[in-house]
């Protein structure tokens, strides 16, 4: 039997002592096979792929190139054994042709012939059926050609083992069908092919095998064509694991927010909600559970008023005055004055909402700073604030003088979910709060959240651990790619069910296949 | 009045020279993503440095020899200017500090070695006065034999010394490098977006360095060629003034491209010796006109970016530093 294209043996990749990216992954492709690589966010796929292209380099394991064992450690190894890798944030500069990026860093004659690269553009165009023009700017490309373009590249460098970053999260289905295509016609011309995903329709429709991460850890592979989705999905996500939060039942519960058909779009013109209805309850934490990018952010700041809404109503109960007000239209500084408070820990942690280089109380000061009342800023109010949110939340610091950057996470997010908690809101969103946290961090913010919750806040946890959500919240609303997939009840959920709900293709209806 | 106006045009021509030079390597700097404000003080430098070495060979002989005059000047100052363009790129390219602030710093600093040196270079040697090389100068000076014999075509456009040629080879050299060889795709695409050039296999720390040594030596021949060929040999402080500047102002105007920054020269040239040109301005209409060549700057920096095309864009990454994305 021929040996693999590509094989990895036992890869364990460490960021710190603490983070295990990738432990003892094996891998194998042959040629004219597609492999997906299936797990959730932050399993470890993009990782395991950076090491195959020679971003990363593996703390241990071994990785084979038709059998001979090799050491791939920069971008440069990995285009002499044919390795290509098309990510998923395209590496193209804008303002050059086709045609002057797909030659770009090549060691060819050094006087750049257009002619001769256009010819064999065309060449591999007509092998694979693309459609693209070798002379057209990237910047007036669409998201599916650009991605034809990075496609091309690799396929004009030679490459025989491709490996594509989640190529379809940007891709129209007509886009992702073609795309499919090509990719199948990419297999029969003897290419080994690894893709990256988490759509499960996908992986059935379009792999021969599948192989599965959850977090970090290799739970195997399968072939395509002896498994199903159920079998998948609970690969994926695993057995429930038990986490003993507290959960109260909500204390009578009235509609305080109610989303209704709301849509969005973002800037490239693609929808990024598709007809969002839910209602947030007082004295009830509402989960929202997704795979990473199907709206959950674009969802919240719509409800804050930083993200412009296309259609829909956005309707808050106000518990003061017994109206019904459209926030909508509303300017972020209305909406928190009506005590919806947002709360959100990107990736970076620091991004949004905090400013690191300066101190707790000044971060206190940035909510309340047009409440003084002469042109002077007032420090004592914001002072007192700070050193209670530090005394009641527990928070590690030297004093409140110190700056923001120089805690560590869990504290950091303390001291934002704190300052959100302090307006006493009446609405809570926190977006990953956890982030990064350990367990003992985890749960003083779990804490907190139960705490808004009892004193009847609304509270929308926008979680990236299902264990989490299911055990912290009353119902889970699952999106899938900017539509609710649907609502469960937290107390009843399914971890298996949420998965499936959260990786259907297009969201919508239930009885989807 | 036909005589005046050739008169200016040679002029204009003449005062373009130092400012070709000036942005040409300007270009070729910021389209490695380096914005190097230190033009100004490293075209200074070049200046001195080709004085210091013209001085120490005339001062070593009795009969100088015209090649050497060319040659330890030239050399001097390329190395000159080449030292401040590395001081930037390690501050900047390894240490990532921040480019205006390097800039800037590099501007003072560089002005600073020239009138220091300009100003005590005779009193080290136990000599008093002030600079000048007669000889180095005559050498630097000397145009092609037949310009005499053209007339007034040839007193207004061949009459110059081979520094000016030069300047202007070296701009469409630098034209054709850009847009016609790979390493200059290379370059613009380390300018662009170094990290997307870095993934392509691009070593975007050398590329960076060696765009901002070369464009540093060339913006240095611009001060050669003021101290050597429009002075004559000799130094003045301060003399070479905010010309610096002004090529950095033709970078914005001839939107990156070497070969407009030809004409843009030539027209900044005018406009900066405009005033001596028409009969009868107070001193403030002079002022006024001397303003231009900025006013100019800043209108084509309003339509450029209402126009938004963006091929008329400066380097997308321009002015900042790169970190390979880690986690």
């Amino acid at each position: 039997m021929a040996k693999p294209a590509i094989e990895l043996k036992n890869i364990t990749k460490r960021f710190g002592s603490k983070v295990v990216a990738n432990k003892n992954v094996c891998l194998s492709v042959y040629k004219g096979e597609i492999l997906s690589l299936l797990g959730e966010n932050g399993s470890g796929k993009t990782t395991l792929m950076n090491i195959i292209s020679g971003i990363y380099y593996p703390d241990e394991g071994k990785i084979f190139i038709d059998g001979e064992e090799v050491v791939i450690r920069s971008p440069k190894d990995a285009f002499k054994y044919k390795i290509g890798m098309i990510h998923q944030h395209f590496k193209l500069i804008d303002v050059f042709s086709a045609a002057q990026n797909i030659v770009l860093g090549l060691k060819e004659e050094e006087r750049f012939d257009i002619k001769t690269v256009t010819a064999k553009v065309k060449q591999i165009s007509e092998q694979y059926g693309f459609d693209i023009d070798p002379n057209k700017k990237i910047y007036e490309m669409s998201v599916s050609e650009k991605q034809t373009v990075e496609i091309i590249k690799v396929l004009y460098r030679g490459a025989d083992i491709l490996i594509l970053d989640e190529p379809t999260a940007v891709l129209t289905p007509q886009e992702t069908q073609k795309l499919f295509a090509i990719l199948r016609r990419m297999k029969e011309a003897g290419k080994a092919i690894i893709i990256i995903t988490h759509k499960l329709h996908e992986v059935l429709s379009l792999s021969d095998k599948v192989a599965v991460l959850r977090k970090g850890e290799y739970i195997g592979t399968v072939v395509t064509a002896e498994t199903n989705e159920a079998q998948l999905t609970e690969m994926m996500v695993g057995k429930k694991i038990s986490l003993n939060i507290n959960r109260s039942l909500p204390k009578d519960p009235v509609d305080r927010l109610a989303v209704k058909n709301l849509c969005c779009v973002n800037a490239e013109g693609v929808k990024v909600l598709d007809d969002i209805s839910f209602s947030a309850r007082s004295g009830e934490i509402l989960g929202i559970a997704g795979i990473a990018g199907s709206g959950q952010r674009e969802l919240l700041e719509a409800i804050a008023g930083l993200q412009p809404v296309q259609s829909g109503d956005i309707i808050y109960n106000n518990p003061k005055t017994g109206s019904q007000d459209e926030l909508r239209g509303k300017t972020p500084i209305q909406i928190r004055e009506l005590g919806v408070r947002l709360s959100f820990v990107p990736e970076d942690r620091l991004g949004m909402g905090l400013v690191g280089n300066m101190d707790i109380i000044d971060n206190m000061m940035l909510r309340s700073y047009r409440k003084g009342k002469t042109m002077f800023l007032e420090r004592k109010k914001p002072k007192d604030l700070a050193e209670r949110i530090i005394n009641d939340l527990e928070v590690v610091t030297p004093s409140a003088q110190t700056p923001v950057r120089k805690l560590s996470g869990g504290n950091v997010q303390k001291v934002l979910v704190g300052r959100e908690i302090a307006a006493s809101p009446t609405v809570l969103m926190a977006a990953y709060p956890v982030r990064g946290l350990d367990i003992n961090s985890s749960y003083a913010i779990y804490n907190l959240l139960n705490q808004q919750k009892e004193n009847g806040v609304a509270v929308i946890f926008v979680g990236e651990d299902l264990d989490v959500l299911i055990e912290l919240c009353d119902r889970i609303l699952v999106i899938s790619s900017g539509k609710v997939s649907g609502i469960v009840d937290g107390r009843k959920a399914d971890k298996g069910e949420i998965g499936l709900m959260m990786t259907k293709a297009g969201g919508g209806s239930k009885n989807e296949n | 009045m036909i005589n005046t106006i050739f008169a200016f045009i040679n002029a204009a021509i003449i005062q373009s020279i130092p400012l070709l030079f000036g942005a040409t390597g300007e270009i070729i700097t910021e389209k490695s993503g380096n914005l190097n404000l230190g033009i100004p003080g490293i075209m200074y430098v070049g200046g001195i440095s080709g004085i210091i070495g013209g001085y120490l060979y005339e001062n070593s002989t009795e009969h100088p020899v015209a090649a050497l005059c060319i040659i330890i000047p030239l050399l001097s100052s390329l190395i000159g200017s080449m030292l401040l363009a590395l001081i930037y790129s390690f501050l900047t390219v390894t240490l990532r500090v921040n480019q205006n602030v390097t800039g800037l710093a590099l501007t003072t600093f560089g002005i600073g070695i020239g009138n220091f040196f300009g100003g005590s270079l005779l009193s080290f040697f136990g000599q008093t006065g002030s600079i000048s090389l007669i000889e180095t100068g005559k050498c630097f000076k000397a145009s092609l034999p037949f310009a005499d014999k053209l007339g007034i075509f040839g007193k207004t456009f061949l009459s110059f010394g081979f520094l000016a040629y030069l300047a202007i080879i070296i701009a469409i050299g630098t034209s054709y490098f850009l847009n016609n060889t790979r390493t200059g795709l290379n370059l613009r695409a380390v300018g662009e977006n170094p990290s997307t050039a870095d993934a392509a296999g691009i070593n975007v720390t050398k590329y960076k360095y060696l765009s901002t040594l070369i464009g540093g030596a060339i913006a240095g021949l611009g001060g050669l060629y003021f101290v050597m060929d429009y002075t004559g040999g000799a130094w003045t402080n301060n003399g070479f003034g905010d010309r610096g500047w002004l090529a950095i102002a033709i970078v914005i105007f001839a939107i990156w491209r070497p070969t407009t920054a030809i004409f843009s020269s030539f027209l900044f040239g005018g406009l900066y010796i405009l005033c001596i040109y028409i009969p009868g301005l107070s001193s403030s209409a002079k002022e006024l006109i001397n303003m231009l060549p900025y006013v100019v700057t800043i209108l084509v920096l309003v339509v450029i970016s209402m126009r938004k095309k963006r091929e008329n864009q400066p380097p997308e990454s321009l002015g900042l530093s790169y970190f390979r994305e880690e986690r």
